[in-house]
């Protein structure tokens, strides 16, 4: 399978302390690629340095080809690259409906658009109910944003990746806060989509992890210590060592 | 359009509004015109300054430098000999937008207080250099011997007049309102609620906002326009930067939640302005410290108390 | 060549002013978190104090002394009253806020003191001027501003580089809550900061009294320049705004003096004369926009706001 994400040495400093080190690595196109490692790895930085929120000092990025290292955050967005956000990051003023359309509006063409109704464009609405059916939030499509519980927050998260229909899903730490069987749904659904979205997973939750992904990156310090299949990582001397530990039972 | 309390008090204030010129015959009371005269184009004002800054997060305090650029669009060209209104308005309208687009454009690259500052200092900046050109008056300000002309259309009829402002001030309502929930309006709040996620989803909200900014100052031109008609004069003192503070105040008082919210703000603060002086000389000793309370208890302004409002309930019977 | 030194230094001396106001603003901003539009007005009423306390005491500088903590105390029971039911909301919140307490401070100036502004004139033994060097001579008063202002700012530097409460203040500037869990008594601390910055900005206002004016809404007209200075220094930055403010006074200063002979050299006659004045006005915004373009969070910036 060709590489969808290309990252080469890419680096990122804040003042003395580097988050991310010369990494190297690539997510190939259709895989559920994990990337997993202490706190303080570098993890979201990494994340937010892909999606574009964040510039990078040095390396490059690689997307379907093309070079996104300096292309602004919405216009990664329109060559399909979608993110979610581990602290959750919505419209929280706007319904669930609203938060999703909007996502959808964004790659139906342009906005300059100032007469007509948003709320009544069936195209917007349909696509919009669609992705909230993917993740089961539809019975919650009316409601305010703010008043929904954790877990649905995450949910809404994901819908809004969804809804732009990316070519890569980049998912910060989808399950963080949430309890078991709210986790057990999150794993089931990340299941579903596996086939369907090439998706680059950050999590702690190790079950998860080891249940879903296809390749496994292990960051440590801003860089990659270890990569590869499951097994593999599971066994790696190293990755026990400075993650997993030595007892741990995965 | 459901019939909450809210919609009804909106409608019934425009009713009000449109009523005016009638009771002001019947009393005699030309001052109440003329007073509220000034409130519509003030509302106006305060209408067009909520679209970015109450829907669109924009927090502007330069917004009365688009009426003294409207109103020294009419009072320079009419001090030329230059008074149709055809020419002098789209004028105004112009100019307000030419600016709006120069100061927007830099304003919109900072945020939060940069921001506020900035658009504070850019609007200073248009009072100093208009009060520094002598030929249009400067500090003293321009007279405006003849109004706007519009063919058979008498602006110089008061009358007239209050109901042209009053039909634009409605218009400018029903234009913010399908605005705000078009898909236009949609990014603009998007981008007030969230500008990272917006970004993200994948909108580049810079245009956008730079747009709204533009439509803004152009309406608020259209409001100076009409003050230097009704005034008959205008002033550098119309830009000064507290007049801007007056409107976000208008904006503030009456809502920012819905279009027609600050119209509610202009309506009130003027009357109370009036009401209050009436009282004592000084007045703002009172204003100040009210500012302050509704800031502190009442910051939904009067659109929050009315849409908060429920009618009361009949008892059920018991079953 | 005189004249250009002469303004020269009047430049410095507005700059260093100018600096005075932008401090307080910027401590206030900086630790807070507060937009303070009503700022001004603690510069106004320090120059009415002024006026007032050197008239009872017969002494300018017994005048100016009392004015300076009797503006400190102001300062702490606004921040006492109004200012602390403010932190933590939106700056929205504060704009409206404080706009109210300027529309109360102005009509609380006309209230007690009338609507005709006041005079505070000058002790002789400053009301001459001092021969620098040979052939020059210059305002002794303006040399005592320049003087005054540079060491309250050395003063404000040690105070918040080399003492503990200035650590705080630093410390408080990038991250608040901290400070707070560090069981620093933080209302004081707020109480304290907004109180000195209210006094610097009476300084400000007491010491251009004699030269400038002593009027209701002259805070309106000063504040403009302060937040443009704050804007191009950083905000939360007092380095930032010395510079910023020496800058802005020199070109102001300058500028005025001097475009409209520039004007004069490349536009005709009439030309020069009508734009001069709009032009030169138009100076410090314009030199506020290029640094917007090339750093839009000013030259300086102290934490990520």
């Amino acid at each position: 399978m060709s590489a969808l994400l290309q990252v080469d040495k890419l680096a990122k400093r804040f003042g003395g302390i580097v988050a991310t080190d010369d990494l190297v690595f690539e997510v190939a196109e259709g895989e559920l690629h994990a990337i997993i490692g202490p706190n303080g790895a570098g993890k979201t930085t990494l994340i937010a340095q892909l999606s574009g929120q964040l510039p990078a000092d040095s390396g490059s990025i690689r997307f379907a080809g093309a070079d996104v290292t300096r292309l602004p955050a919405w216009r990664r967005s329109h060559l399909g690259l979608a993110r979610s956000f581990q602290i959750t990051s919505l419209f929280l003023d706007l319904t669930v409906l609203d938060n999703v359309a909007l996502a959808v509006q964004a790659h139906a063409g342009h906005s300059f658009h100032f007469w007509r109704d948003a709320r009544a464009e069936a195209g917007l609405r349909r696509n919009a109910r669609a992705a909230l059916d993917e993740v089961g939030l539809s019975n919650r499509a009316d409601a305010r944003a703010s008043l929904l519980s954790h877990g649905e927050h995450r949910l809404l998260e994901l819908a809004m990746a969804l809804a732009g229909k990316p070519r890569l899903l980049l998912l910060d730490e989808p399950m963080a806060g949430l309890g078991p069987d709210e986790s057990a749904r999150m794993v089931e659904m990340l299941g579903r989509l596996k086939r369907r979205y090439t998706i680059l997973l950050v999590e702690h939750d190790m079950e998860a992890v080891f249940a879903l992904a296809d390749r496994i990156t292990v960051l440590v310090y801003g860089r990659v210590i270890a990569s590869g299949a499951p097994d593999v990582i599971r066994a790696d001397a190293q990755v026990r060592e400075a993650y997993l530990g030595e007892d741990e039972h995965v | 359009m459901t019939l909450s309390i809210r919609n009804l008090a909106t409608v019934a204030l425009f009713a009000a509004l449109l009523l005016l010129p009638l009771y002001v015959q019947a009393t005699g009371d030309r001052f109440l015109l003329t007073l509220f005269t000034r409130i519509v184009i003030l509302a106006l004002a305060a209408v067009s300054l909520n679209l970015i800054l109450g829907f669109g997060g924009m927090m502007s305090f330069g917004h009365a430098a688009y009426l003294g650029i409207g109103g020294y669009a009419v009072g320079m060209l009419a001090h030329e000999g230059i008074v149709s209104g055809l020419i002098q308005w789209p004028v105004a309208l112009a100019a307000s937008a030419l600016f709006a687009l120069v100061i927007g454009a830099l304003s919109l690259r900072t945020r939060g207080v940069y921001f506020i500052m900035i658009t504070l200092a850019f609007a200073q900046m248009a009072y100093y250099v208009i009060a520094g050109i002598a030929r249009y008056g400067g500090d003293d300000g321009l007279t405006i011997y003849k109004r706007s002309q519009f063919g058979a259309l008498n602006l110089s009829n008061k009358v007239v007049f209050y109901y042209v402002c009053l039909a634009l001030l409605m218009a400018t309502v029903y234009l913010v309102w399908r605005l705000v929930n078009s898909r236009f309006g949609m990014v603009i709040r998007g981008a007030r609620s969230n500008e990272t996620r917006m970004r993200a989803i994948g909108f580049p909200t810079y245009r956008y906002k730079l747009v709204c900014f533009v439509i803004a100052g152009t309406l608020g031109g259209l409001a100076g326009a009409l003050l230097a008609n009704h005034n008959e004069f205008i002033s550098p003192a119309t830009m000064y930067w507290t007049r801007s503070g007056d409107l976000i105040v208008m904006v503030v008082l009456g809502g920012m939640g819905s279009a027609a919210g600050p119209v509610f703000g202009a309506v009130a603060l003027l009357v109370l302005e009036e009401v209050l002086s009436g009282i004592t000389e000084y007045w703002q000793i009172i204003l100040g410290p009210l500012l302050l309370l509704i800031v502190l208890f009442a910051r939904g302004g009067i659109d929050g108390l009315l849409a908060a409002a429920r009618w009361p309930q009949r008892k059920k019977a018991p079953a | 060549m005189t004249l250009f030194i002469e303004q020269c230094l009047n430049g410095l001396q507005f700059g260093l002013l100018l600096f005075l106001l932008a401090a307080g603003l910027t401590l206030v901003f900086g630790i807070m978190d507060l937009v303070n539009l009503a700022h001004g007005s603690l510069y106004m009423i320090g120059a009415y104090f002024a006026a007032t306390f050197a008239a009872w005491t017969g002494s300018f500088v017994l005048g100016a002394i009392l004015a300076f903590f009797a503006t400190l105390l102001v300062g702490m029971a606004v921040e006492v009253i109004a200012m602390r039911r403010l932190y933590g909301r939106d700056h929205l919140d504060h704009v409206l806020g404080t706009f109210g307490l300027i529309l109360f401070f102005d009509e609380a100036v006309r209230l007690i003191w009338g609507p005709d502004g006041m005079s505070l004139p000058l002790p002789s033994w400053l009301n001459t001027a001092a021969t620098i060097a040979p052939g020059f001579s210059y305002s002794a008063y303006k040399l005592a501003i320049i003087a005054v202002t540079l060491a309250v700012a050395g003063g404000l530097y040690l105070l918040v580089m080399r003492t503990r409460i200035g650590m705080l203040i630093r410390a408080g500037a990038s991250n608040r809550e901290m400070v707070g869990a560090l069981g620093v008594n933080i209302k004081l601390l707020y109480t304290l900061v907004f109180g000195l910055g209210a006094a610097l900005a009476g300084l400000a206002g007491l010491m251009q009294a004699p030269i400038l004016t002593v009027q209701i809404g002259m805070g309106e007209n000063i504040l403009i320049l302060a937040f443009v200075i704050t804007v191009i220094g950083g905000i939360g930055s007092i380095r930032g705004s010395f510079i910023a403010a020496l800058f802005v006074g020199f070109v102001d200063t300058l500028g005025r003096s001097f475009f409209p002979d520039i004007l004069r050299a490349v536009l005709s006659p009439a030309a020069a004369a009508t734009l001069a004045p709009a032009l030169s006005s138009m100076l410090i915004y314009l030199l506020m926009a290029i640094v917007l373009i090339v750093k839009p969070e000013g030259l300086f910036s102290a934490g990520g706001r």
